[in-house]
C-alpha cells in the first residue's frame, strides 16, 4: 500500500496536486484501513497536563473512547515530567466517512514548481517577470513583503527572488505611492505587490484605494500592472471594491503568489493578446 | 559611523557630514550603557540636556544645535564619551567572570555534543517555563526565536514582551528576565544552562552589546548572513559584524554561525563548498575581530535530499571535513529542515541519522531537530521524543568516533577532498579577480551573486543610508577602549 512520495518537495504544493486514479471503483461510504477493509484502524498520540498513574491511562482511554475510539488500545504512556504524561493509541474509529459530503475547495489557479513557474514565464513572456514590491503609507513593517519576496522566504519556501525568471525590486518600507508608481513605470513591472500589515482605523484600505488609483490614472487602460495586495487585515473578497486584482491573506506563501502571477499573466495574454510581445521590445 | 544613525535621528536631521562624526561620540554611550546611569553629557553639547535619550529626542525635535568641537574641546568631548562607555564595558567584564564561576560551580554538560534546544512561543512569560523545562529534559543550550522581521527593525524593542510573530522580541529585559530563569534551573540541576539569542540583522551590534550586559552565553552571528538573506547593504554588515565580535570576543560569548542557511537555498550536493568558503570567512573575520578558537561555533547543516543515493555518506564526508579544518572550534550541527516533508515519521528516522552523523564525527554543538518541522510548532511530545532519539544516538553511539577511520582513498575522503577543492577554487576566484582599481574583491564577488545565488551589490540593500564615510574627527570610544584594553592584554602575554 506504501507509495513512494516523488511529487514536489514542497508540503503546499503537494497538498493540491492531482489525484492519482483509482484501481477499482471507489464507494461512497469508506473506514480507515488498517490492515484487513473495513477495520477502521487508526493510530493517535496525544499529550495529557496530568502526573503518569492509573489515572492518566484511564484519561487517554476516555478521551480515545470520546474521539469515537472503540475498541481503543493504550500501547504506550510516558511520564514527561512530573505534570505531562505521553499516550498512542490504536483503535477502530466508529466514524463512516461519506465521499459524496466532501466538499474540495479549489483555488482559482493551479499551485506550480518553482521550476514550473520558471519554465512557464520563459515559454510565454520570454523574458523576465518584473515585480515591484512594496509598503505603502505609514505602515513600516516589511515582514509580509519580505516573507513573499526575500530569498529567505516563508513557511520552508523560498521567496520570489530565488526564481530565476522573476525580477524582483523590493522598495521596502513607506513608500509613497507616487513613488511606487513611478519605480513600477521606470522598471516595467508586470506586478506590483503591497503589504499591509499594521493598520489603523481602515488606513490599509483607504491606502490600497489610493495606490490602485493612481495607477488606474497613470497607465493607459488595459496595460495597468497587476495589482496585489496583501495582509491580515484584508477582507479577501473586495479585490474588486478597492480596485486590485487579488488579495492574499495570513499565511501566503511565496509559491501560492508565484504561482498566481503566472496564471494571472496567461489570463491577461489571452485577453489581450498582443500586449506580451509590444512589451518585450 | 554607524552608531550615530541606530539611533534614528541624525538620519535626514539638519546634522551632515563632520556633525555625524560628534553625534557619534554621545550616541556611542547609549549604544553601551543602555538608557539609564550615565554621566550628563551637558559639558560636551554646550549647556544641552542631560541624558542621551532626551539629546536624541531634542536633536530629532530639532532643538538641539551641535558642531563640531576642534582642539581642546575635541579632547575633552572625547575623554567624556570614553568615560560614559567604561560602566558598561565593566559590567560586561563582570559578567564574563561571573559566567565562569557559574560554570565552575554547576559544571558543563556532561557529554558532547551539548544538546541546544529552541523555544519561540512570542510571550516571554511562556518561554521561560517552556526553557525551564527544554532543560530538566535534556537541553543544555536553550535558543529563544527572534519574532519575525526583528533583523530589520532598525531599533531595539525595550522592556518584557509578551507578543511576537514566531518568535519572542530581542529585549535587554527579555534577556535579563530569561538568564534569571535560566541560573534558578542549573542552580537546581547542577549543570550551566546557556542561553542563546541573535546578533544580527540592522541592530546586530546593539543586540550584541545587550548580550554582554546581560550575560548571554552564544550569539548567532554570521558574517554575510544579513547580506544574503536579508538584503542588508554588505559594508553596513561588515561593519557591525566587526563591532559586534569584538563585544562577543570581549564578553566570553561564543558566537554560531549561519552556514545551514546556505543549503537550504541552494542544493546541499552542489553547493556544499560554499559552506566551507563561508566557514572560512567567519572564522577570518572573528579572528580578525578578536574571537578565539573556542568562542568561533561555526555552523554545518545537514540538508542533503536523502533521496539521493550516499546521501548519508556525504553528510558523513561534510562534517567531519569542518570537524578536521577546525579541531579546535565548537562546531555547530544543524538538523533537515528542507527535506522534511510533514511525514513526521520519516522526519523522525531522518533526525536519528542526523545525530549519528553528530556523534560518529565529534561535533560540539546540536541543535536538535524536530519531527514536525515545517509543521507546527513543536508540541511538548515532540521536543521529549526528539530528545530520546539524540540521547539514544549519544549513548549507543556517542563513542563511535573513537573506530571511525574512512579508508584512505575511500568515497568520504574522496568526496571531502572534492568539497575542499572547490572551496580553494572559489576563494582563489574571488582573490584574483581583479576589477578596477579600489574596488575591494570579496565586495565584487557578493555583488555577482558568487554566494548563495544572491546578487548583493555594495551600493544597495536595507541599511544603505546608515553607511557614511568615517569623518577624520570621527570616534567611537567603544571601539577606543576595545582596541587599547586589547592591546594591553597583548601586551600583558
Amino acid at each position: 500500500m506504501t507509495t513512494r512520495d516523488t511529487r514536489s518537495k514542497q508540503v503546499i504544493a503537494k497538498a493540491s496536486s492531482s489525484r492519482a486514479m483509482p484501481s477499482r471503483t471507489v464507494p461512497d461510504i469508506i473506514r480507515p484501513y488498517g490492515d484487513t477493509t473495513g477495520d477502521g484502524m487508526v493510530q493517535v498520540s496525544f499529550t495529557l497536563p496530568i502526573p503518569h498513574d492509573k489515572l492518566a491511562e484511564g484519561a487517554a482511554l476516555q478521551l480515545a473512547a470520546k474521539m469515537g475510539l472503540a475498541p481503543a488500545m493504550l500501547v504506550h504512556a510516558k511520564a514527561m515530567g512530573p505534570d505531562f504524561t505521553f499516550f498512542v493509541v490504536y483503535g477502530s474509529a466508529t466514524h463512516l466517512v461519506d465521499l459524496r459530503q466532501v466538499e474540495v475547495i479549489e483555488r482559482e489557479f493551479p499551485m506550480l514548481s518553482a521550476k514550473d513557474v520558471n519554465t512557464l514565464i520563459k515559454k510565454r513572456l520570454r523574458r523576465k517577470l518584473v515585480v515591484v514590491g512594496a509598503c505603502i503609507g505609514t505602515d513600516a513593517h516589511t515582514v509580509g513583503i519580505d516573507a513573499i519576496l526575500n530569498i529567505k522566504g516563508f513557511a520552508g519556501e523560498k521567496g520570489l527572488e530565488y526564481y530565476t525568471e522573476i525580477a524582483v525590486v523590493n522598495c521596502g518600507a513607506q513608500v509613497l505611492v507616487p513613488e511606487l508608481v513611478a519605480r513600477a513605470r521606470a522598471e516595467k513591472a508586470d506586478a506590483v505587490l503591497v503589504s499591509q500589515v499594521v493598520t489603523q482605523k481602515d488606513a490599509h484600505i483607504h491606502n490600497t484605494m489610493t495606490m490602485s488609483a493612481a495607477f488606474r490614472e497613470a497607465y493607459p487602460a488595459g496595460k495597468v500592472p497587476l495589482l496585489i495586495v496583501g495582509g491580515p487585515r484584508f477582507d479577501q473578497g473586495s479585490a474588486v471594491a478597492l480596485g486590485v486584482d487579488r488579495i492574499f491573506g495570513k499565511g501566503t506563501t511565496p509559491g501560492e503568489v508565484a504561482s498566481y502571477l503566472v496564471h494571472a499573466m496567461t489570463q491577461r495574454g489571452a485577453q489581450t493578446g498582443a500586449t506580451t510581445k509590444e512589451q518585450s521590445t | 559611523m554607524r552608531l550615530s544613525v541606530t539611533a534614528g535621528w541624525a538620519k535626514g536631521g539638519p546634522f551632515e557630514g563632520g556633525a555625524v562624526a560628534y553625534l557619534t561620540l554621545l550616541v556611542a554611550g547609549v549604544v553601551v550603557l543602555g538608557p539609564a546611569g550615565l554621566p550628563s553629557p551637558r559639558a560636551v553639547c554646550g549647556g544641552g540636556p542631560p541624558g542621551p535619550r532626551t539629546l536624541a529626542q531634542k536633536a530629532a525635535g530639532g532643538s538641539v544645535a551641535c558642531r563640531l568641537p576642534e582642539g581642546r574641546e575635541q579632547t575633552a568631548a572625547k575623554r567624556l564619551a570614553l568615560r560614559s562607555v567604561k560602566p558598561g564595558m565593566n559590567r560586561i567584564d563582570k559578567n564574563r567572570a561571573t559566567r565562569d564561576r557559574l560554570i565552575k560551580r554547576h559544571g558543563d554538560p556532561k557529554q558532547r555534543p551539548w544538546i541546544y534546544l529552541i523555544v519561540a512561543t512570542g510571550d516571554i512569560y511562556e518561554d521561560i517555563p517552556q526553557a525551564q523545562t527544554a532543560a530538566r529534559e535534556g537541553a543544555d543550550i536553550i535558543a529563544v526565536i527572534r519574532s519575525t522581521g526583528q533583523s530589520l527593525l532598525d531599533f531595539v524593542p525595550e522592556g518584557a514582551t509578551r507578543e511576537g510573530y514566531a518568535g519572542t522580541y530581542a529585549t535587554q529585559e527579555n534577556f535579563r528576565l530569561m538568564r534569571a530563569a535560566l541560573d534558578e534551573v542549573s542552580k537546581e540541576l547542577g549543570r550551566y544552562i546557556r542561553l542563546v539569542n541573535y546578533a544580527s540583522g540592522l541592530c546586530m551590534p546593539e543586540i550584541a552589546t545587550m548580550a554582554g550586559l546581560e550575560r548571554l552565553d552564544m550569539m548567532l552571528n554570521d558574517s554575510m548572513y544579513g547580506i544574503l538573506f536579508r538584503d542588508i547593504n554588505p559594508i553596513r554588515t561588515f561593519v557591525d559584524q566587526r563591532f559586534s565580535r569584538q563585544i562577543h570576543a570581549r564578553a566570553g560569548i561564543i558566537i554560531n554561525t549561519g552556514e545551514d542557511n546556505y543549503l537550504t537555498t541552494a542544493d546541499a550536493v552542489d553547493a556544499a563548498h560554499t559552506v566551507t568558503v563561508s566557514q572560512l570567512m567567519n572564522e577570518y573575520f572573528a579572528k580578525e575581530a578578536g574571537l578565539e578558537d573556542w568562542q568561533i561555533g561555526l555552523g554545518h547543516a545537514f540538508e542533503i535530499n536523502p533521496e539521493i543515493p550516499d546521501s548519508f555518506r556525504m553528510e558523513l564526508a561534510q562534517a567531519l571535513l569542518a570537524r578536521q579544518l577546525f579541531p579546535k572550534a565548537p562546531l555547530k550541527w544543524m538538523p533537515p529542515t528542507k527535506h522534511m516533508t510533514g511525514d513526521v515519521f520519516r522526519g523522525y528516522l531522518l533526525d536519528g541519522f542526523f545525530n549519528l552523523v553528530g556523534a560518529m564525527t565529534g561535533q560540539d554543538i546540536l541543535l536538535v531537530g524536530m519531527m514536525t518541522e515545517a509543521v507546527v510548532t513543536p508540541f511538548l511530545s515532540d521536543r521529549d521524543l526528539a530528545l530520546q532519539n539524540v540521547r539514544y544516538v549519544i549513548n549507543a553511539a556517542g563513542n563511535l568516533s573513537e573506530d571511525f577511520h574512512p579508508p584512505r582513498d575511500g568515497f568520504i575522503q574522496t568526496r571531502a577532498r572534492q568539497v575542499l577543492s572547490e572551496a580553494v577554487d572559489l576563494l582563489e576566484r574571488i582573490v584574483d579577480d581583479r576589477g578596477e582599481p579600489g574596488s575591494v574583491p570579496l565586495l565584487r564577488a557578493i555583488g555577482d551573486g558568487t554566494f548563495g545565488l544572491m546578487k548583493r551589490p555594495a551600493d544597495a540593500g536595507k541599511g544603505l543610508d546608515g553607511v557614511v564615510r568615517c569623518a577624520p574627527a570621527y570616534d567611537n570610544p567603544a571601539t577606543t577602549l576595545l582596541a587599547t584594553t586589547l592591546l594591553e592584554e597583548g601586551a600583558g602575554k
